[in-house]
């Protein structure tokens, strides 16, 4: 428990310090993209990890919340209009999303999900007169929250840092609720759940909302960060990148998504400057996760530390016990 | 009138490239319950291995359907090697077969931009096929009505596979009680392999038979694996018959929809599925609930 509070401050010190030790504003750009796909991620596992709902439309939401800021800024709207109705945007579609999606689990959660987003896609990409087609919405200017400017790396950063732990606070408080607890039942046993008199789709529509809110908040995030907003957001690519962090970085644990994040925009933004096939390079670590680590890399690697730790441990207690042992024998 | 009925034909040809597209997946999908994320992209393979030996770029031309029918082996030994190697590890693990199938989908799409590059591969019309027929008042281009021939002789051939041979009862058994099939002595992790193998085979076949109307460029593969799932769940998986009326009717809804709609296009494609699955889970004429 000890090191666990250590770890945490630690990482804290390190996340607000970002700015001090990162070489260049290129690389503090890049930890608030982890940071707002990390909120996203994490808005995704909820679902995907702790209530085994395996959502492959989630970028569609994303893409709602992320143009209606866009657009209501491009009408002119101010920045707290903006934001505000982004994410009532977002919580609404999310409704909807789930009174459709709820009706089925497993792989037809999948498959309906998918259609949803693909919907928003086409939506984005065709519907020209609102989302402006494949040329996008630009955003001009980024809020100024009690009179501070965002404009620069460093201040937008710190706005991000303060959302994703906001964010983080908030999924660690579900997680750990009477609902996050039902939640998880009604993933492992939801029949059971049923039968114990929990209302199974009731607990799976409000994680759908939670879920809802904390990736319309990752869109607004996503459109002032890129200042920038196109049907390719939105797409497939997208909403299975999404997937592919929460899965990579470990399901239904509170640190997975983040390290996923952390990885796949990692791979995306720096080691595609140094490798021309950094797709593949992307394909095959997914692949090579689930082979060596099916259950992500943050349960994996916890799973290889007590491993090696339990064989450093019983070499050591081995050599303690076996006079006991044999005292027991004789 | 000739707009009307050149549109019914061009969703009738589309329908069927949906329908030898979907018929691999849903067979997959209905048998190993295996959410196939890869499927667009072993079609984009096949349409890029058809580019290749027609277009001779390995130094020598080959026949189009020989070129067809040598894409197809090659990419269903591919699906046969990634079902043994990996997705034979991951029974049941729903999330693991979606990072594998979206990381192998992944590998394959860049692969492809890596050798055959960004710009648009054309697959040329088979010169017997090449030019139009014209019937009364109307010129349809052979090739397009050719397509159709060509679906309706695969449905034939599957449907024969499936409801007259052995092979076909055990993956019948398989899809309706995979468990029971395996209690009364049907290797179904054989058959896995097998179907797995089948439905890339026909992904990849579908691939260059569809070169001549849809080209080949890097996208294909997201562009056909959504349209692939809707036929799927529209018509019902593991499904035959599901899948060619699924087909036929994105078919017509994708074309009629982008001439008639184009704003709403994707909206008015995906809006019968989503209706399917709130009023009928199993598809049209699908045999259980996903």
């Amino acid at each position: 428990m000890k090191t666990r509070i250590i770890a945490l401050l630690l990482a804290l010190v390190a996340l607000v310090t970002v700015p001090y030790w990162m070489p260049g504003a290129y690389y503090i750009n890049v930890t608030s993209q982890i940071l707002f796909y990390a909120i996203f991620a994490l808005g995704l596992n909820i679902l995907a990890g702790y209530g085994g709902l395996v959502s492959l439309g989630h970028a569609g939401l994303l893409g709602i919340s992320a143009y209606a800021a866009a657009y209501l800024l491009h009408a002119g709207f101010g920045h707290p209009v903006a934001i505000i109705i982004a994410l009532i945007a977002g919580l609404i579609s999310m409704a909807v999303y789930a009174v459709l999606s709820l009706r089925t689990t497993g792989i037809g959660f999948i498959m309906i999900t998918l259609a949803l987003g693909e919907i928003i896609w086409g939506l984005a990409y065709r519907w020209i007169s609102i989302t402006n087609g494949d040329n996008g919405i630009n955003v001009h200017s980024r809020p100024m929250p009690f009179g501070f400017s965002l404009a620069s790396p460093t201040a937008f950063y710190y706005a991000t840092l303060v959302v994703f732990l906001v964010c983080i606070v908030i999924v660690t408080i579900f997680v750990r609720s009477p609902l996050g607890a039902a939640l998880m039942g009604t993933r492992d046993q939801p029949r059971r759940m049923n039968a114990l008199g929990y209302h199974v789709w009731a607990i799976r529509f409000w994680a759908c909302m939670l879920s809802g809110l904390l990736t319309a908040i990752a869109g607004v995030l996503f459109v002032y960060y890129n200042q920038f907003i196109s049907p390719q957001a939105v797409d497939l690519t997208a909403s299975a990148e999404a997937l592919l962090m929460v899965i990579s970085g470990g399901a239904g644990t509170l640190l997975g998504p983040i390290v996923g994040a952390a990885l796949v925009v990692i791979v995306k933004s720096v080691v595609s400057g140094f490798i021309e096939r950094w797709n593949m390079l992307l394909g095959a670590i997914f692949v090579v996760i689930v082979i060596f680590m099916p259950e992500g890399l943050v349960p994996g690697t916890a799973r290889l530390w007590r491993l090696a730790w339990r064989q450093f441990g019983t070499s050591r207690d081995d050599d303690a016990a076996a006079p006991s042992k044999a005292g027991a024998e004789q | 009138m000739t707009f009307w009925l050149l549109l019914t034909v061009n969703s009738i040809t589309f329908g069927s490239l949906l329908f030898l597209l979907a018929a691999g997946f849903s067979l997959i999908f209905g048998l190993m319950r295996i959410p196939n994320l890869t499927h667009g992209s072993l079609f984009m393979l096949g349409a890029y291995f058809g580019a290749t030996f027609v277009g001779g770029m390995l130094g020598m031309m080959f026949n189009f359907w020989v070129a067809a029918v040598m894409a197809a082996l090659l990419v269903a030994a591919f699906g046969a090697v990634i079902e043994r190697l990996l997705l034979r590890r991951l029974p049941g693990q729903q999330m693991a077969q979606v990072l594998v199938t979206l990381g192998i989908s992944f590998i394959v799409a860049d692969f492809c931009l890596m050798v055959w590059g960004g710009d648009p591969v054309a697959v040329a019309t088979p010169d017997t096929l090449v030019g139009s027929v014209r019937l009364g008042p109307m010129i349809f281009p052979i090739y397009r009505i050719a397509v159709i021939g060509i679906a309706v002789v695969v449905a034939i051939a599957l449907w024969l596979l499936l409801d007259r041979t052995r092979l076909g009862a055990m993956i019948r058994a398989g899809v309706d009680d995979p468990d029971m099939a395996r209690v009364v002595g049907i290797r179904v992790s054989r058959l896995f392999t097998i179907v797995f193998a089948l439905g890339a085979g026909i992904a990849a076949f579908a691939g260059v038979i569809g070169g001549p109307i849809l080209t080949v460029y890097p996208g294909l593969d997201q562009y056909m694996l959504p349209l692939a799932l809707v036929v799927v769940i529209l018509g019902g998986s593991g499904s035959l018959l599901g899948s060619v009326v699924g087909s036929l009717i994105i078919g017509v809804l994708y074309n009629f929809g982008q001439a008639l709609l184009p704003e709403l296009a994707y909206f008015v494609l995906f809006l019968p599925m989503v209706l399917v699955l709130l009023l009928r889970p199993q598809g049209l004429f699908g045999r259980f609930i996903p």
